[in-house]
């Protein structure tokens, strides 16, 4: 960017024509330009067809008007939950994982100057622990999803077996993603309807708590049915719901993976998601992802008086020697940056809650999601098919298919639940998936309400 | 950076966990107020969860003290090499948080039509930029872009029915580890290609591994010394020649931007860090986002979902024909693709050439400006970043580690350490164009005089930081006996209970 006299050419690069200049010279180059030389001529600065700059105004006021085009801008009631559940995070979680030394720092390589990310992260592990009821946790993965794909591979290590089984009903999207980390490891992935299914040839069973259709597990007895054929048991929880629900590790899962977006911030259209990933100890040196240890000062790290004190506690980066930076090939992962910032908010969202709040956090969304099926179910030509204890997702069958009644609720500005026609799940086929948690509103209720009050009418 | 003051506790050992007092809270949830249902039944129920009970303002102070144990760009210069440490606009957070795109469901993307339509936009930026024009923003960071391109260069050797007999992916010896770790992951075998004397690959050592065995070649451009690879295009026609695939590694894009494009440099694939060179904060570790770009032959494969325009312009989620699959349960770290929507229309072409050549110039300053103090291995001209070896200073009983260190108590983040593996004693630095050159000047300043201190009193280094929260920490320790969580009781040592059963 020449031809302006002495300007900076963005706001984010300090250096004048007068410093490039000087800085050239002290190279001894004659032109920036001389910078690329060994840049392949023929192909240097080729045309490249982008969008003319904005300034941070027009930025704005083009964003703004492209924000608006999403529906949630409207704030409509939505009952769509199926794996992105829109949560209370309380004011104090934004506002501080939104600082910049946490921000805009990076992986901490450097303990001493990096205790802020590394003590968060023992936090971190140590909330995952708590809530899974498993004896270690790593400082997070991508998502849910991914997470238990690794918690296959894992699986697959230690029983050196090739093939997993996924209990229906499971999120299809992580059926998906198991899949696809399962093809690079060469791995077979079945889908089975029943615990009963599994062979010796299972590393692990992969179960969903509460299942993709809203219903609560009992994971004792699938946890012993794997153990039986010699897997392991993964549980891919709603952190959530741990606030109410039995921890998976106590009822016997080996491995507990799950989605922590959702109490970390807004659903974001899914991402940047948070994968959380604890397992029993036995695993720990199989684990995926990094992982943080509490320590303390070498000895005399201060020398002088302060040798006299005693050391003091810090926070390093440990059992690197599973990860890929030193053992290349041979890593349990490939994983590297992940999502951090996600997992200082995860933590401060349940350390502001603390016990007696995600009990009460929980309870909420379970009392209102019930009531509002209550609602729903006694309506006219509606009903709430009947699967078991349920949390906060229940399958909602009208007097019309289920892409018509989302439709006319489309019409009436309400979100409705998943349409599940293409369900193998008989009871599911006519019926929508509605969620509803404990950011749900009575007025968005009683809007659901009239709306399909009035679907039956027409009906 | 705060000191710890006279009879200050020691602040580590105190978690959340630790603070505060039973009953307290910070924040309220309201009680329901209809009709109670009854809970499940209590063999599906826990007890209670065990966790802190602080005052909000007990909370806010603890996460505040953290935060002041932290060293962000924001703090000061952080040229950690091959990161692309670079200033993060402010607006790109102002941005990413508006409602529309923060509340918008991922299950419901007819009715996200301005999101999709900036990953679109985004989409066919990174594909202009890259010269690969098929997109998928799917990839969570780096690391899971690299698996998505070897896992679709799989999927297309399987299809050609050669995966088979092409079994081996070539990775140069100065690779990041994700590298052979994803090549690994993706089931093939890695052979690494040793480095020239120039600090490019070595192209005999090259030649010799051509044959039908070969997937793929992982290349990283530049390469991690910084360096041109030269004859690249050469290199990607052999591969080629034999039936192989060319991997670009986009981490140090920041180089180039602008310059050239790997497509047109016979590169098939490759992904890129948008944390990276396209300005998004890097959170501590995340999140990032690594999206892949793809020619034409490989776009098939792509991970799903990307993002394409009907003919009625509504805009949707497809899922490529032969997709390897999805990498996430939904569609990527949106948050982050919006900001680097963000910073690409705030800079233009004009702006993002401006960025190499600013990132580029800086690096080049710093490397004159230290060459009489350290030893540079590869002594060429280099691009965004430049390797030295602390051995020099090693020979008076100075690490590398003892270097950086020091620069903590200077005020400023050291660079990478000990990698590129094949530098002894490596100080990879890479400024950024966001450093100005008075910032170049000081750390390099800094540099000289730890060079100084290292020949005058090479044993004052080893105490070195000074002046942070904690002194120099006992790594080995925390590998011995690890102790992972609150509330802490120390495991076995290593070897008892932490190996795997097989």
């Amino acid at each position: 960017m020449k031809g302006r006299a002495g300007a900076a050419p963005t706001p984010y690069i300090p250096n004048t024509d007068a410093d490039r200049a000087a800085m050239l010279a002290r190279v001894g180059l004659a032109s920036t330009e001389e910078l690329f030389k060994e840049l392949p001529a023929d192909q240097r600065d080729p045309p490249i067809d982008l969008p003319p700059s904005l300034g941070e105004l027009d930025l704005l006021e083009h964003l703004r008007v492209l924000a608006r085009r999403n529906a949630a801008a409207q704030e409509r009631p939505s009952f769509l939950g199926a794996g992105a559940y829109r949560r209370f995070v309380p004011a104090v979680t934004g506002s501080l994982a939104a600082r910049s030394e946490f921000m805009t720092a990076y992986t901490p390589y450097q303990p001493e100057i990096s205790q802020g990310t590394l003590q968060s992260a023992f936090e971190f592990q140590s909330v995952v622990c708590e809530l899974t009821g498993l004896a270690v946790a790593n400082t997070g993965l991508y998502d849910g999803a991914s997470a238990t794909a690794e918690a296959c591979l894992l699986a697959a290590r230690v029983t050196r077996r090739s093939a997993v089984a996924l209990l229906e009903p499971i999120h299809p999207g992580t059926a998906d993603v198991v899949r696809t980390y399962a093809y690079g490891a060469g791995l077979r992935v079945d889908m089975i309807g029943s615990a009963a299914q599994m062979t010796g040839e299972h590393a692990a069973v992969v179960v969903q708590q509460p299942d993709f259709l809203g219903t609560i597990r009992d994971i004792e007895p699938i946890a012993e049915t794997a153990h039986a054929a010699g897997a392991l048991c993964v549980t891919v929880v709603d952190p959530l719901t741990l606030g109410l629900l039995r921890a998976p590790g106590d009822a016997g899962a080996d491995i507990v993976t799950g989605e922590g977006r959702d109490l970390a911030g807004p659903v974001a259209f899914g991402g940047p998601s948070l994968g959380l990933f604890a397992a029993r100890e036995v695993y720990l040196r199989q684990m995926p992802g990094r992982i943080v240890g509490r320590t303390q000062e070498q000895h005399g790290a201060r020398g002088g008086d302060e040798s006299e004190a005693s050391p003091r506690t810090g926070y390093v980066l440990t059992l690197q020697t599973r990860e890929q930076f030193i053992r290349r090939e041979r890593a349990t992962s490939n994983f590297s940056t992940g999502q951090s910032l996600l997992a200082l908010a995860f933590t401060i969202t349940l350390q502001a809650l603390g016990p007696q709040g995600l009990r009460e956090q929980a309870a909420l969304c379970y009392q209102k999601a019930h009531n509002a099926a209550a609602r729903a179910a006694a309506l006219p030509g509606f009903a709430v098919v009947e699967r078991g204890p349920w949390f906060q997702e229940f399958l909602l069958r009208g007097p019309l298919p289920a892409a018509a009644v989302r439709a006319a609720l489309a019409e009436r500005g309400i979100e409705a639940g998943l349409d599940m026609s293409d369900r193998s799940e008989p009871e599911a086929r006519a019926a929508l998936l509605m969620c509803v948690t404990e950011t749900t509103t009575e007025q968005e209720v009683d809007a659901l309400v009239a709306a399909l009050t009035a679907i039956g009418d027409v009906t | 950076m705060i000191e710890r003051a006279i009879g200050e506790e020691d602040f580590g050992a105190r978690l959340a966990f630790d603070r505060g007092a039973a009953g307290r809270r910070a924040v309220a949830v309201p009680q329901w107020q209809g009709r109670e249902t009854p809970l499940p039944a209590a063999h599906l129920l826990r007890d209670s969860v065990r966790l802190p009970e602080l005052s909000q303002g007990e909370l806010v102070r603890y996460y505040t003290a953290l935060a002041q144990r932290n060293f962000g760009v924001d703090t000061g210069s952080y040229p950690l090499g091959s990161c692309s440490m670079k200033y993060n606009p402010k607006v790109n957070d102002v941005v990413a948080s508006l409602p529309g795109f923060a509340n918008a469901h991922p299950a419901e993307p007819e009715a996200a039509q301005g999101t999709l339509r900036i990953l679109l936009d985004l989409q066919r930026a990174l594909g202009a930029i890259t010269g690969l024009p098929h997109v998928s923003l799917a990839p969570a960071a780096g690391a899971q872009g690299e698996l998505a391109g070897i896992l679709m260069i799989r999927r297309a050797l399987e299809q050609r029915g050669e995966l088979g007999k092409r079994r081996r992916v070539l990775v140069p010896d100065s690779a990041h580890g994700t590298n052979p770790a994803t090549a690994a992951m993706a089931g093939f075998t890695v052979t690494q290609i040793p480095t020239a004397a120039d600090g490019a690959m070595d192209r005999a050592a090259l030649a010799a591994e051509l044959d039908g065995s070969v997937a793929a070649m992982m290349v990283t451009l530049p390469n991690t010394l910084g360096l041109w690879e030269t004859g690249i295009e050469e290199a990607a026609r052999d591969l080629h020649r034999v039936g192989a695939f060319v991997y670009g590694d986009g981490a140090n894009l920041n180089a180039i931007v602008g310059r050239v494009r790997y497509g047109d440099l016979g590169i098939d694939i490759a992904h890129l860090n948008l944390h990276k060179t396209f300005s998004t904060p890097h959170g501590g570790g995340g999140p990032g986002a690594g999206p892949v770009c793809a020619s034409t032959a490989l776009a098939p494969y792509l991970p799903a979902p990307v993002v394409v325009e009907g003919s009625t312009g509504t805009l949707a989620l497809h899922r490529p024909r032969e997709s390897i699959g999805q990498l996430q349960q939904f569609h990527g770290s949106v948050g982050v693709l919006v900001r680097a929507y963000a910073y690409i229309r705030t800079l233009g072409l004009a702006g993002l050439r401006a960025v190499s050549e600013n990132a580029d110039l800086n690096a080049n300053y710093l490397r004159v400006l230290l060459e009489p103090h350290y030893d540079l291995p590869h002594p060429r001209r280099v691009l965004h970043e430049v390797v030295f070896s602390g051995s020099r200073q090693r020979k008076a009983g100075v690490r590398a580690y003892d270097i950086v260190k020091r620069l903590i108590d200077y005020g400023l983040h050291p660079p990478t350490v000990y990698f590129p593996l094949i530098v002894d004693e490596a100080l990879m630095i890479e400024p950024t164009e966001t450093e100005s050159r008075e910032d170049i000047e000081r750390y390099a300043a800094a540099l000289v005089a730890i060079a100084e201190e290292a020949e005058r009193d090479p044993e004052a280094l080893e105490e070195a930081p000074q002046h942070t929260p904690v002194g120099r920490l006992d790594e080995t320790r925390a590998a011995r006996r690890p102790v992972l969580r609150w509330p802490g009781p120390e495991t076995e040592p290593c070897g008892s209970k932490g190996t795997v059963e097989r």
